[in-house]
């Protein structure tokens, strides 16, 4: 069951249900372990020793719980900007979209600008709110009026299924993309990502998390230019020589520059464009970065230079993947040659799917430059698992154990304890489920976790937010009833039915559930709400006043964060 | 260590206050409209794109002039570059009347 694995980062790679197989095409073979790569080792390990050595200074530094788990609100907005780009820069995107680029060219762009739609909502409705309201996790804010113990309760698990769909997906893209491009073996590469995470987290904090995430953030922006800059000078700078000679050379010829095989389903790709636009505000390990900054005003700086650094990397992935398609296809040396002297061009990449990328890198730069690339593609996974185990760790230490738990008797340090622990026990149960699910076809995960997102974190935030009515009642119910029918609706779809289980039809018929269990939790909040009488709810409607007044101005937000 | 003891604390005389101040009030009905229209106009660009392509494939497919570059690509390119802008829009005016007003509003308040 090789293939599967191949499947499988292909499918982090592409973050999404639906294209998994269009990305991964429809048989790469297996992903050979390949022969050592020192280049891209010593560059790996010149990172992994520059991030400790910045660990080690931010543990120094960091003793107050708003120091572990904001970086005392101390980061810029230039390098939140940065770190939130970071976030979504994940080797997924960055190999995964230039490698659906390269089969079927267009459509890669669907993704991209999905991706990054979602961006603008944050800002308008979501970021300056947060800010305002917020302390460490986004359940700070859900809860400010609603019921403490019902709503971190909700907010945890919403964090953790989202967290865990998204960890399993980087860790076993992380162990097989490692295992090909180092030519470690898989259990060591998972063990690696694992170990180094815990150790960011648990010692350095956001502090550490962040500094990962930025440097990493500038490595692959700065070897992204370069290879489309490459790309480019190699046509004079002119995009349309480019496309022209991509149309000749690409089997599908000029059916690249239109929508392809994946948008045969049109529900299917408009419920993932829903999913893809509002999971974006409902990512617990986005929204945690909001409480890094200073005040409202650097949030919102932050999400503007986000989205341009965010934009300009997926017009580059663009690029990347044109570039791959002309500068590749006509060159067998990059590709498994048969006998006969024949190769495929779409899915005969050597070493498979996600490689387009990474084998257009050694075709501009020679063997340095694809170490360097192939380095910089393992310092972001480490860079996105390390922000996930942050995010999972704060809702179990901040919202599950200081607030329910010890209904905030906890201590300050004994809080960040826990922590920590949590950090640890996230990291080896990360470890043992990326063993795990080596063989199985994860592709479903990314998907899901952003479902999950978009259909309980995000109507449970922005109803508590927007609208006085909301009662934990109703935030409870509709938030569940997303949760539960998103992730149903995948089990039962053909990523997770068929794909997985080995059922030969799929209950579900659509492939991303966005556009039914969203809507679903937005009306479970909605109508419980509305017939929710009880004295709670109608003392947590009149405290709507006072939240509303913090969250526009930020008046009493003052002295939330400890400097 | 509860937001909402925070909260509290606040008191809600002062909030009353705060909801009754004219400033108060105009800051929340023109950031709010502004804030929604943006957002709808987003999705409103967003959706022609995503239906298009599901629904519009051989438009998205046809080139422009005689270049071989095609409407989808154009569109997909002007979406990004569109959903940039708009973040620029709304951070510039919140940079200036939004910050300005709640400025105003925190010496009113003290």
């Amino acid at each position: 069951m090789r293939l599967s694995r191949t499947l499988a980062v292909a499918s982090a790679t592409v973050a999404a249900s639906v294209s998994a197989a269009a990305a991964a095409g429809p048989d790469l073979g297996a992903t050979q372990q390949s022969a050592t790569n020192w280049e891209a080792i010593i560059i790996f390990l010149a990172f992994v020793l520059l991030t400790l050595g910045i660990t080690y200074r931010a543990a120094r530094s960091t003793r107050s719980a708003a120091d572990f788990y904001a970086a005392g609100g101390g980061i810029s907005p230039g390098q939140n900007a940065l770190a939130i780009a970071g976030d979504y820069m994940s080797a997924a995107s960055f190999l995964g979209i230039s490698a659906l680029v390269f089969t079927s060219g267009f459509d890669g762009l669907i993704y991209s600008v999905g991706f990054l739609v979602g961006w603008p909502i944050v800002l308008f409705l979501i970021a300056e709110r947060l800010r305002n309201l917020g302390r460490f996790t986004f359940a700070d804010v859900a809860s400010f009026r609603l019921d403490q113990t019902a709503i971190r309760i909700l907010s945890a698990v919403g964090t953790l299924t989202v967290v865990a769909f998204y960890l399993i997906a980087q860790m076993v893209g992380a162990g097989s993309l490692i295992k090909l491009l180092f030519g470690l073996p898989y259990g060591y590469a998972v063990a690696i990502v694992g170990v180094l995470m815990i150790v960011y987290v648990a010692f350095g904090g956001m502090k550490a998390t962040t500094s990962v995430q930025v440097i990493k953030a500038c490595l692959l922006l700065f070897g992204a230019t370069i290879m489309a800059l490459a790309v480019l000078w190699h046509y004079g700078f002119n995009p349309n020589a480019l496309m022209a000679d991509a149309v000749k050379i690409q089997p599908k010829g000029a059916a690249i520059l239109g929508p392809g095989g994946f948008v045969a389903d049109p529900v299917s790709t408009v419920s993932l464009g829903l999913a893809l636009m509002f999971g974006t505000a409902g990512l617990p390990h986005i929204l945690m970065r909001f409480f890094t900054v200073r005040d409202a005003r650097a949030a919102r700086k932050s999400v503007f230079y986000a989205t341009g650094i965010i934009g300009y990397f997926y017009v580059l992935t663009f690029i990347i993947g044109f570039g791959a398609i002309t500068l590749l296809m006509n060159d067998p040396s990059f590709y498994t040659v048969a006998a006969d002297g024949t190769y495929n061009k779409l899915t005969g990449l050597i070493g498979g799917g996600n490689m387009p990328a990474l084998a257009l890198s050694k075709a501009v730069g020679g063997s340095l430059f694809y170490g360097f690339i192939a380095a910089v593609a393992f310092a972001t996974i480490l860079a996105v698992v390390a922000g996930l185990t942050l995010a999972a760790a704060s809702a179990v230490s901040h919202d599950l154990y200081a607030n329910v738990i010890a209904r905030g008797r906890s201590t300050e340090r004994r809080e960040v304890m826990i922590s920590k622990l949590t950090a640890v026990v996230i990291g080896i149960v990360a470890i043992v489920l990326g063993y795990m699910f080596e063989t199985v076809n994860v592709a479903f995960m990314v998907g899901l976790a952003f479902a999950v997102a978009a259909s309980c974190n995000f109507p449970v935030l922005l109803m508590s937010l927007m609208w006085r009515g909301t009662t934990t009642r109703g935030a409870v119910v509709g938030g569940l009833l997303g949760l539960v029918t998103a992730v149903l609706m995948v089990v039962l779809s053909k990523g997770v039915w068929v794909a997985v289980f080995k059922y030969p039809a799929a209950i579900f018929p659509y492939d991303n559930p966005a556009l039914f269990s969203m809507p679903l939790a937005f009306a479970g909040i909605y109508l419980v709400s509305k017939m929710d009488n009880s004295r709670q709810a109608q003392r947590e409607r009149a405290l709507y006043e006072e939240q509303f007044v913090r969250s526009e101005t930020g008046i009493g937000a003052a002295g939330v964060h400890a400097h | 260590m509860l937001d909402k003891q925070g909260a509290v604390g606040t008191g809600l005389r002062e909030t009353d206050r705060i909801m009754g101040d004219p400033v108060f009030q105009t800051l929340v009905r023109e950031r709010t409209s502004f804030a929604w229209t943006m957002s709808a106009i987003m999705l409103a660009v967003y959706l022609v794109f995503i239906l298009l392509s599901a629904f519009g494939k051989g438009f998205m497919a046809s080139t422009i002039g005689g270049s071989s570059i095609s409407w989808g690509i154009v569109l997909g390119l002007f979406t990004i570059v569109f959903a940039f802008a708009l973040t620029g829009i709304y951070v510039s005016r919140a940079n200036g009347r939004f910050d300005d007003l709640t400025a105003q509003l925190n010496r009113d308040v003290g």
